[in-house]
């Protein structure tokens, strides 16, 4: 029998390093070293992913120090390449290995960067859009050569995003600067390990023991949930308890403003002031560094956390996880039980708080698909988006001069673009130099010009505002939230739209205590704290969550079988059975939907359980048919269960408006004028690089400088309706939208029509009105409301119009 | 009705939901910041290559709005063209439209040196009591610069500002953003009057509007 610690493919002081540490090294962890090309591992959290990525680059460092750059770390999240440099900081102190260890986010300061640039560290930890900027500088080649290993982490989370896309571009360009590149990518588990495979470019798939089965289960509260509302509070002080019971606990709650609302109510009952931390992406970073840095030193009981703290960080002991309100989609779920055991060969411990009646609903589903071992599926085509490739070109374009026919090879090698056509790939070249406008306007100031065969960027000044474009992500317009009148401290950032929504004196909450808005000043909100008063706002959106479709059909199964009722608690039932009795409990195989009026307009609700691209659909298309007859819709809302309309005028008789027979007469035009392609349109004009991204500080008076992106969509569609950014646009816009056919199919098989009028909002409807993603509609309706609004302000201020007057 | 009659220093004006003035009495169209050439500018500083259709577009608005009025007299209020070099560029374009109406260009930030324009130039036009210019000084006059605009009902609007001083009048040209009219500036010069917001048709509010019923119907919408 050999030697338990020794491992033939490991160096013998890591052996030791393994043997002091008692641990074994996994099977997966030494199959990885063995990987002679590129592989990818799927292992559950806790599984020792990163330490098999990591691996490699420590034993070949135990031959003595490699010559530059040796291991670039790739990680969606900032806080992840913190984490990481201190989890590494240990074996290779332990080994006594001389390896220079240096993250490199937007939060790395101006000195070290440039310091980086002129002497790279030995393993580099950094993000995606980290990554794009370096490679625009001239310098990429000299930092890259030496190039040895790539480990991409929470590959699983890159892919399903244009980040993803970005970054296997930014690979391919790597493996032109350092050929015998080797690639590791570290994934939580999915359905399809190959596609993940395939969007690497091709890759050895690993899989690591998955461990045992979670502990999972709902929690048990004293109270039984309320009938509508997403915040948890009715849970605190249960969930206070457990908090006390455990060692580490994490409460996971699905919105900013959610967790700011059950931080509140945890310190409200925390009698024996256990130190509890509260993180999100909304709270300044230092606010969010002191609590990662007192939670890795074991300081806290208890974190609160929304997304921010999602993807794989190692807080070592965590031993129960809370998750506040029904997880939207199964995988997430399973990701955030990984999180409460470090050591996977214990089963993790997980429960659920349904935040509302209805969640209960989606609780039960999300436990049942757990049990059976369902994944729901990933929601995104493998084709790489040409916006992206657009901003790659200009970032490339940075470093130097570019060859078309070197460039579209190296480009096809990228995974997600392996398929792309020359066609595709000229246009998207064309619009970046000269803007790719039927009318050639730019002859004289093309961005990008042909020179000796090689495209050069025609003002190297222009390489400043590209850098600053770079990335992939399109957050709404923040505006940081500061403490008293001039350089008060900073306490976090909320959205623009929501800003714009508080009057002075209005009080809500950020970084857990209540505020009250003085201002907006310099682009920048002013506030009070206000320590004893109830927050008046407590909405402000945080991201939105889709159910998944998966998911919304188990919730559906559940409601249409009464017998299935037995696994629900009591007080569900009888929330299922006022739903029956004030409007229509929705089956499987109808059409069922209500109409109520509240506050002066009209609603109108449709469950489908048909997944948010159906009814997204279904909202464009009953929103024209509504427009056409007269009863000027206002927006909707699409979720994953329903669809719910607002307009001034009530649907009475839903049938006509369901009607399958010339459901796409007239669609062309109401589709192109619609938020939804506007929205979509900002975003891609924003990658593309089209537009400038509005970066903090950079609009000091937001006078006339910006305008809105939907400016230049209506002049694109009205003057160049065929330019690639609006094809671009087109084409995202309908990956979110199901495609008419399977529609008009679905109301022909399901020609019942259940409608009701209830006297008011059902309980099935009270979380629609909450949902957010709103879609306006401009169209009759909202002429309407202006017109009746400014005849309201004039007669409210003792004003009338002459008669003589207008002309 | 499209558009809307008020008074103004005694006068009586016409405002256009295209965001033009019409003054009956001196049969002049009256335009402010109609920034043309706009994207070009951008383009030749290496920035973004914006849609070029921009100048066209404001061009083609022009042209409606000066035959529906059968105007003589056509005034802008300066930020014409967004520097020198477009004003060169648009040559063929500006004596088309010099040939059609009388034309004055009062000068403004973006384009404040005499270009040879056809046409008249002018620092400010002093007519009927009141002066034409591009920013707003000593009552009482017609300016443009600040691109003023309201929210109304869940949009944000191009507006003209009527006070008793001052009339502002809000930006004609397209790629052009806006400064609230709640902000210090604007509201200093027109604290309170009335305000007639320009889009699919022109609507009158009073200055300061009273609260919006969006407001009072609560945060969730």
């Amino acid at each position: 029998m050999r030697d338990m610690t020794d491992h033939p493919d490991l160096p013998k002081p890591v052996s030791r390093w393994f043997a002091t540490q008692g641990w074994q090294p996994h099977d997966h962890q030494l199959a990885m070293m063995q990987a002679r090309g590129d592989s990818l591992l799927i292992a559950p959290t806790g599984g020792g992913k990163t330490l098999a990525g990591f691996l490699p680059t420590l034993a070949q460092a135990c031959a003595g120090p490699p010559a530059g750059l040796h291991t670039l770390y790739v990680s969606p999240l900032k806080a992840l390449t913190h984490d990481i440099g201190r989890n590494l900081a240990r074996p290779v102190a332990d080994l006594g290995l001389a390896l220079r260890i240096e993250d490199r986010t937007g939060d790395t300061g101006a000195t070290q960067r440039a310091r980086q640039r002129v002497d790279p560290p030995h393993i580099l930890l950094t993000t995606p859009e980290s990554l794009a900027l370096m490679l625009s500088y001239p310098e990429a080649p000299r930092i890259f050569a030496s190039l040895k290993r790539v480990v991409i982490d929470e590959i699983h989370a890159l892919a399903v995003s244009k980040r993803g896309d970005q970054l296997m571009l930014g690979l391919a360009r790597l493996r032109q600067l350092a050929p015998d590149l080797q690639v590791a990518g570290l994934s939580a588990t999915v359905e399809n390990p190959q596609a993940l495979a395939d969007f690497m470019g091709g890759a050895e798939v690993f899989h690591a023991d998955p461990g045992p089965a979670p502990d999972i289960a709902m929690f048990p509260t004293v109270l039984a949930p309320p009938w509508s509302g997403a915040g948890g509070g009715y849970a605190a002080r249960d969930v206070m308890r457990a908090i006390a019971a455990a060692r580490l606990t994490l409460v996971f709650i699905n919105t900013r403003a959610q967790a700011e609302l059950f931080f509140q109510a945890l310190w409200a009952v925390n009698d024996d002031n256990l130190p509890i931390g509260l993180h999100h992406g909304s709270l300044a970073r230092d606010a969010r560094r002191r609590v990662e840095a007192a939670m890795a030193a074991g300081d806290l009981r208890a974190v609160v956390a929304t997304g921010s703290l999602d993807l794989g960080l190692d807080w070592g002991d965590v031993d129960l996880v809370i998750q506040i309100g029904a997880p939207r989609n199964i995988k997430r779920l399973v990701q955030r039980i990984g999180r409460a055991n470090h050591r996977y060969d214990a089963p993790s411990r997980a429960r659920i708080v349904p935040a509302n009646r209805f969640e209960i609903l989606e609780c039960v589903a999300a436990l049942q698909a757990v049990e059976a071992g369902e994944l729901d599926s990933d929601g995104r085509s493998g084709l790489g988006a040409l916006d992206v490739l657009c901003q790659h070109i200009l970032t490339l374009a940075c470093a130097g001069p570019l060859d078309a026919d070197q460039l579209f090879a190296e480009v096809t090698q990228a995974g997600p673009y392996a398929s792309l056509t020359r066609a595709d790939f000229n246009a998207c070249l064309d619009f970046v130099a000269t803007g790719g406008y039927a009318l050639r306007a730019y002859d004289r100031w093309q961005r990008l010009v042909l020179r000796d065969g090689l495209w050069h960027l025609r003002d190297p000044r222009a390489a400043r505002d590209i850098r600053m474009n770079i990335g992939t992500i399109v957050a709404p317009e923040l505006l940081s939230v500061r403490r008293g009148p001039r350089g008060g401290a900073p306490l976090g950032e909320i959205e623009e739209v929501f800003a714009a929504s508080l009057s002075p004196g209005d009080t809500f909450l950020i970084g857990g205590q209540t505020v009250r808005y003085d201002r907006l000043r310099d682009m920048v909100v002013e506030v009070t704290p206000q320590p004893d008063k109830t927050p008046k706002i407590a909405v402000f959106n945080g991201l939105k969550m889709a159910t998944s479709t998966e998911l919304s059909a188990r919730v559906l199964a559940l409601i249409g079988d009464p017998v299935a009722w037995d696994s629900l608690p009591a007080d569900t039932r009888d929330w299922l059975d006022l739903q029956a009795r004030i409007a229509t409990l929705p089956r499987p195989g109808t059409m069922t939907c209500e109409s109520f009026a509240r506050g002066g307009w009209w609603y109108f609700a449709l469950y489908s359980f048909a997944g948010r691209n159906a009814n997204q659909t279904l909202g464009l298309l009953l929103t024209h048919r509504m427009e056409g007859a007269g009863l000027a819709p206002l927006g909707f809302v699409a979720t994953d269960y329903a669809l719910l309309i607002w307009s001034l005028e009530p649907v009475r008789d839903p049938a006509p408006l369901l009607d399958p027979e010339g459901l796409r007469d007239g669609m062309e035009d109401w589709l192109a004028g619609n938020a939804v392609m506007k929205r979509t349109f900002r975003a891609v004009a924003t990658v593309a690089g089209l537009i400038q991204r509005n970066l903090p500080g950079a609009r000091k008076s937001g006078k006339q400088a910006t305008f809105s992106t939907d400016i230049l969509y209506d002049t694109l569609r009205k003057f160049d309706p065929d330019h690639l950014l609006l094809q671009i646009t087109r084409a995202e816009s309908m990956r979110g939208l199901a495609d008419y056919g399977r529609i008009e199919e679905m109301l022909r098989t399901r020609p019942r029509i259940v409608h009701s009028m209830p006297p008011h909002v059902t309980p099935f409807a009270a979380p629609l009105m909450l949902e957010a993603g709103r879609i306006p509609i401009r169209g009759a309706g909202q002429a309407r409301l202006l017109e009746e609004e400014a005849v309201r302000m004039m007669r409210e201020a003792g004003l009338h119009l002459d008669e003589d007057c207008a002309i | 009705m499209t558009h809307l009659g008020f008074q103004f220093q005694g006068q009586d004006f016409v405002a256009r939901a295209s965001g033009a003035l019409f003054w009956p009495v001196e049969q002049a169209l009256i335009v402010a910041d109609l920034h043309l050439g706009k994207s070009e500018r951008m383009a030749r500083r290496g920035g973004a290559l914006l849609p070029p259709f921009e100048t066209r577009a404001t061009l083609e608005r022009l042209s409606i709005d000066l035959e529906e009025t059968r105007a003589a007299h056509l005034i802008a209020l300066g930020d014409t063209f967004d520097d020198d070099i477009a004003a060169h560029s648009l040559a063929s374009e500006i004596t088309a439209l010099c040939a059609r109406v009388q034309v004055t260009w009062i000068a403004g930030n973006h384009d404040p040196g005499p270009a040879d324009l056809p046409g008249q130039q002018a620092g400010e036009l002093h007519l009927q009591g009141i002066s034409l210019r591009h920013i707003a000084g000593e009552s009482f006059d017609i300016t443009g610069h600040y691109h003023p605009k309201i929210r109304i009902a869940g949009q944000r609007l191009p507006v003209f500002l009527i006070g008793r001083q001052h009339l502002i009048l809000p930006a004609y040209g397209l790629y052009t953003g806006g400064l609230d009219w709640q902000d210090p500036v604007l509201q200093a010069l027109v604290p309170e009057g009335r305000a007639i917001v320009t889009g699919p048709r022109a609507l009158m509010l009073p200055l300061p509007p009273p609260a919006q019923a969006s407001a009072r119907r609560g945060k969730w919408r």
